[in-house]
This record gives C-alpha cells, structure tokens and sequence, in this order.
C-alpha cells in the first residue's frame, strides 16, 4: 500500500473538518452540563448520610460482586410534601414571572429606540446596553443596597421632594427583588427583541398605516406580531435564570421572599441535606425544560397554520 | 380653484441640506394613469411619498378631489400604495392582507369576505385566499399587493415601481393587466418608474423628473416626438445629440448649422430662437434612412461608412462613421425576412425629413 492510498483510506475513516467544528459545543455540553446533571440527578436518588460527601452511595458492589442500585423516590415525595417547597415554587415563579414581564415593558420601548436610531449612535447605545457586564454582577446587585437603604438616595429625593416623611422600608421587600431583577436581566430582554425589530421591514409599517392603521393599530396589528420570537426569546432568557436566581433575593429579599434558589442553597449548605436539594434542582430544571417544550410548541403550531 | 383631481402646488421637499423635490406643481385628472419617470435620486419616489402622507412637505400644498390633505395622515388619506417590495404582511394570508384595510374601516365580516373574494377574481387569484405570501411567486404576490391596495377603491392608487420586480416576459404581460383593470375600476392612478418602456405603455400623460424638477409633461407621444430639452430627448429612447447654430430661422423653416455632422440640418418649421444662438439638435435612429444610391432629396443628406452593425430581429442598429468622425446612430426596421442588410465598411448615404430633427435650447 502506498502512501497516497493510505491517506485516503485514513480521510475516509476520519471524520472530516464540519464534524469536529460541530463536536466541541457537544463535548462542551457534555462534560459541563450533563456530566454534573448526571451527578446531580444520582445524588438526588440517594439517601442522606453522616460521611463526606454526605450521601450514600447509589451504585456499590456486594460481596457477590453484584452491582446493587438503590434508588430512594423519597427525597422527591418529601419536596412535593413539603408545603414550605411548593410555595418556594410558586414564589419563584411569581417574581420570575412579573419580572419578565417588566422587563419586556421596559425592554421593548428601548430596543425599538435602538433599532431604530440613526445608524451612528446604534452602537453607542448597544454598548450602554451590555456596559453593566462590565462589572461583577456581585457588586452591581451590591449597589442597590446602596440605592434603596433607608438613607440612601431614592429615599432621600423622596423626603427632599416632600412625598414621604420618614424613609420607606424598601430592602427586604418582594420590591427591591423586582428592581434588582429587572434591573439584572434587562439587557437579556433588550438583546433578542433588538435583533428582531431590527429586521422588521418598514414599508409594512407604511403599508399598515396606508391601509388605515392608526400609530397604536400598526404596533398591535404588525409590529408586535412580526417581532414576537424576539419577545419569546427574551422572556425566556429572562425567565428561566430569574425562577432559580439566588443572589438577588438573598441580598434584597426579605425573610418572606422565599425562592426556590435560596431554599436550594440551605438545603445543601445549611441542612447539608444533598438528596432534597438534588430532588428541588431536578423538579426545577424539568419544570422549566416543560415551560420552553411547550413554548416552542405554541410557537411551531402557530407557523404551520 | 381649477377641477383637477390631484393638486399638486410649489411642492417642495427638503432634506437637511438636500432638496428631494423643488417646487413641484401638477395637476393630474380623474381616471388618468400618469407616470413620473425619472432616474434614481431625482425626486419621484419622495414626490409619491408626500401623495401617500409619508412624507410632510416642507412648503406647498397637496389637494386630492378638491380637500386639502397637506396635513392629513396617511391613515385618513382617501389614498392607497402599492410598494416596491409590495410589504405583503408576512403573517397573514393572502385573504387576510387583502382584508385588512377593510378591517380598519370596520366593515361587517360578510361585506369583507364578498369584497376580498370579488378583488381576488379581479386578479385572477380565485383559491389563493388561504395562502401565505411566501407560498407565492413574484407575480401573484404583485397581484396580491395590487389587490390589497385596490379593494378600499381610493381615490388615488399611488404604485411605486409596480412591475420593477418582475421578469421581463411577465412584466409585459402585467403591464397590459394593469391597464385593462384601471379602465375597469377608474380609479386614478400615479405611477414611479425608472423605465421609460413601462411609463410609455401604461402612462396617458407622462411627467419626466431631473434633480427634483419636473422637466416635461405630456401624453408619452409629446415626450418622445417633441421632447423639450436635451436631458429629455437622451432620457426618452435612443438619440443622436448634436451641437449647432442657428443660422436661418424663417417662419416656415430653420437651418442649423452641425460641425460634428459637417453639413447644415434643414427642419421644416421655424424655431423662433435668438439668431445664431448655440442649440441642440436631436435625431431619433428610426427617422434615418439608409440608402445605397444617393437619394435625389437637396436638404439633410450626408454620405458615411457603416462602422458597425447590431442585428435585434425587430430592427437592425447600424452606427455610421461620418467624414467629420462623428457616429450616428441609425435604426432600419426588418421589414422582409431576406432582406440584405448593410455590411461593416459599406458606403452609404444618410437622409432624413425636415420634420424629424428636433431642436432643444436647453
């Protein structure tokens, strides 16, 4: 055999330059994702135990060498048990929930003003968009300690202009969670619907508003329509890490705001019970894995009509 | 205030420093097809544009059957647009987009329903009402914005480049579709084109723009046999330019003379121009006749040598080098299948009527 011939034999049985291009987000995936998934998903069927780590093992070996699986459903019967986890659900997904939906209030008159600004200040304006990544996400959500504190600036131009009297209690309430939140995820909201209204062609615009549209028509009839993957992409990006977000309650929540990522948190760190809180972060990832199924879902039926 | 249907008054558009369209005025009659043709940039997509309420005049006025709608929004103009691009609404159906102006005026479903379905016949899209104008081709979806535009029967359809995105054969096709339903319906039409073929064949009177002016109006015959300057003559179909100078100008006839053609054109109507004033002399290459024998006519006759020779099936272009150097351009008809044509290198003889040059001051 020959050389030539041996290097054809070897492109042959190689894969060739697009498999490997398409490979490394797959090994990515796989070894950061589901790798620890797996992981997470064991732990979750194991008992709790008094060692390090603090579990029993899933998978031993008896003395027969046979592979024993002991599998306890019960971490999962005490998480739907437990009315204390069931409302830690249903906060996350209220606050998650109204913070989408500021967040898209907010972010869509913005990106509409970004897409539609004259060429030069668009990306000055983007810019200002992303800017606040620039800082650790740590120290910004620090900062509106700073801001909402009983003598910091919102409530002193609010005695200052005679509204309020003494300083209003705004840390640890369900609203310095919204402001942190909308405030953290707005950028994420701003970026999907900017790509979007970007793309929407002006003359359909025109065309509505030729045919009889009032300025509101035209939004409601065409624009929003026409920009509405933008706004599934962004309320989705904004959703699901704000349903499991932990930082900002932690920092501007109250006793009450009880999220499900705090509740995480103290089981595995403060209870130190790793099973429950594998079984939460297992309900919680299928849950919003449900939410985008259905979403996209929604979204091909209504293509196909 | 005269009755003209459309009018336009001193319409002038600015932008910035840039001015689109200078003091424009137009009157245009009820059930007239009439064109502004121009090149790119010379004002008459932004002239549509202040029609269709798009664009706010920066001085002027604009009256559409006796109102005044300068200020009026393009929501309340009794004024419909079919676009370049036709800005079909992508996720509607074709029914739906026919619909929709219907819908803002509030009518009942049934009314809407018999009107898309009698607009859709009209264009010769019966079945197509289901669809979505990405299941279409370019041609059904020019029918489908047509339609869209047409069924609120405004009172002036603007259409801006209306068969621009068409293939040629099909353009053809349309362009005489288009007609028969404007005689149909009456409605009055305002046409934006950049081909000159497409205003000729649907246009009753033409309005040729430069730099935001309107040069020239008149019926398409006016603009090609009578055109009143030169960018005119050169923008309309295919000319022979020349300079020259008026030396005889009679009542009855003029005389011009032509360096580049080395002789002095005979024109058989007086010009009325200052004595010895610098003109233009315009020749249409189908008013030139080729000869082999020299004809017997004493004015407008030049020898010359063919320099080179197209063959277009219709007609056969032939470039003839005059002793000064200079190239005419001559177009012969075929008007019999074996005729002989001219060869490169021939001698010939040119010659033309007194009534076929055209003299522009301008």
């Amino acid at each position: 055999m020959n050389v030539g011939s041996l290097k054809r034999t070897a492109q042959r049985l190689l894969p060739t330059g697009g498999w490997y291009v398409i490979a490394i987000p797959y090994l990515w995936l796989l070894l950061f994702f589901l790798i620890p998934f797996l992981i997470v998903l064991k732990i979750s069927f194991a008992n709790i135990a008094l060692a390090m780590p603090p579990v029993e093992p899933v998978f031993a070996w008896t003395q027969e060498q046979i592979l024993q699986i002991r599998l306890h459903f019960s971490n999962f019967g005490f998480v739907f048990g437990d009315s204390l986890y069931i409302e830690a659900f249903l906060t996350s997904v209220r606050i998650a929930g109204v913070s989408t939906l500021l967040a898209l209030v907010l972010g869509y008159p913005m990106a509409y003003g970004i897409a539609r600004a004259p060429s030069g200040w668009r990306n000055v304006l983007f810019l200002l968009v992303v800017l606040p990544f620039f800082t650790s996400f740590l120290l910004r959500v620090y900062a509106w300690l700073g801001l909402l504190g009983r003598s910091g600036p919102l409530n002193g131009l609010l005695m200052h202009l005679g509204l309020i009297h003494e300083p209003l209690q705004l840390l640890q309430t369900d609203f310095a969670v919204y402001v942190g939140m909308v405030y953290s995820y707005l950028p994420f909201m701003i970026l999907p619907l900017y790509s979007a209204i970007e793309k929407l062609d002006l003359n359909l615009l025109e065309a509505a508003a030729d045919l009889g549209c009032r300025p509101a028509q035209v939004f409601f009839k065409i624009t929003l329509p026409l920009t509405k993957e933008g706004v599934f992409a962004g309320c989705l990006l904004v959703f699901i890490p704000a349903v499991g977000e932990y930082v900002i309650p932690a920092l501007l929540g109250g006793p009450d705001t009880l999220m499900i990522g705090r509740v995480v948190w103290d089981e595995f760190f403060a209870n130190r019970d790793w099973p429950v809180a594998s079984a939460l972060a297992i309900v919680l990832l299928v849950l919003l894995a449900g939410l985008v199924l259905l979403l996209q879902r929604i979204q091909a039926r209504e293509e196909a009509i | 205030m005269s009755d003209a249907y459309i009018r336009l008054e001193q319409l002038t558009k600015r932008f910035g420093e840039f001015v689109a369209v200078r003091q424009v005025s137009l009157e245009i009659a009820k059930g007239e097809v009439f064109c502004l043709l121009g090149g790119s940039g010379c004002g008459k997509t932004t002239l549509l544009r202040m029609l269709a309420g798009f664009e706010t005049p920066s001085e002027g006025r604009v009256w559409i059957d006796g109102v005044d709608v300068t200020d009026v929004p393009p929501y309340e103009r009794p004024v419909n647009m079919m676009f370049q691009s036709y800005a079909l609404f992508p996720h509607m159906t074709v029914a739906q987009n026919v619909a929709f102006g219907l819908r803002q005026d509030g009518l009942g479903r049934a009314v809407i329903a018999d009107q898309v379905r009698d607009m859709l016949a009209l264009v010769q899209l019966e079945g197509y009402g289901k669809r979505k104008p990405h299941q279409l081709s370019g041609g059904q979806k020019q029918r489908v914005a047509l339609a869209r535009a047409l069924v609120k029967r405004p009172k002036l359809l603007l259409l801006d480049e209306p068969l621009g995105a068409l293939d040629k054969k099909l353009r053809e096709q349309t362009q005489f579709e288009l007609v028969k339903l404007q005689e149909k319906l009456g409605v009055t039409f305002v046409i934006v084109t950049h081909d000159q073929e497409e205003a000729m064949t649907l246009a009753t009177r033409i309005g040729v723009m430069r730099g935001g002016e309107i040069l020239q109006v008149g019926t398409p015959t006016d603009i090609y046999e009578f055109p009143n300057s030169r960018f005119v003559a050169d923008f309309i179909g295919s000319v022979n330019m020349m300079a020259g100078r008026l030396s005889v100008d009679e009542a009855d006839h003029a005389r011009i003379d032509c360096p580049e053609l080395g002789t002095t054109v005979y024109i058989d109507h007086g010009v009325s121009g200052p004595p010895d004033s610098s003109v233009s002399v315009a020749i249409r290459p189908e008013k030139i006749q080729l000869t082999t024998e020299k004809p017997s006519q004493k004015d407008n006759v030049i020898g010359g040598v063919i320099a080179g020779v197209a063959y277009l099936g219709g007609a056969t272009r032939y470039l003839v080098r005059l002793p000064t150097g200079f190239l005419l351009k001559v177009t012969e008809p075929n008007v019999l299948r074996h005729e002989a044509h001219f060869q490169k290198d021939e001698a010939v003889w040119l010659c033309w009527h007194g009534s076929a040059p055209v003299v522009v001051t301008r």
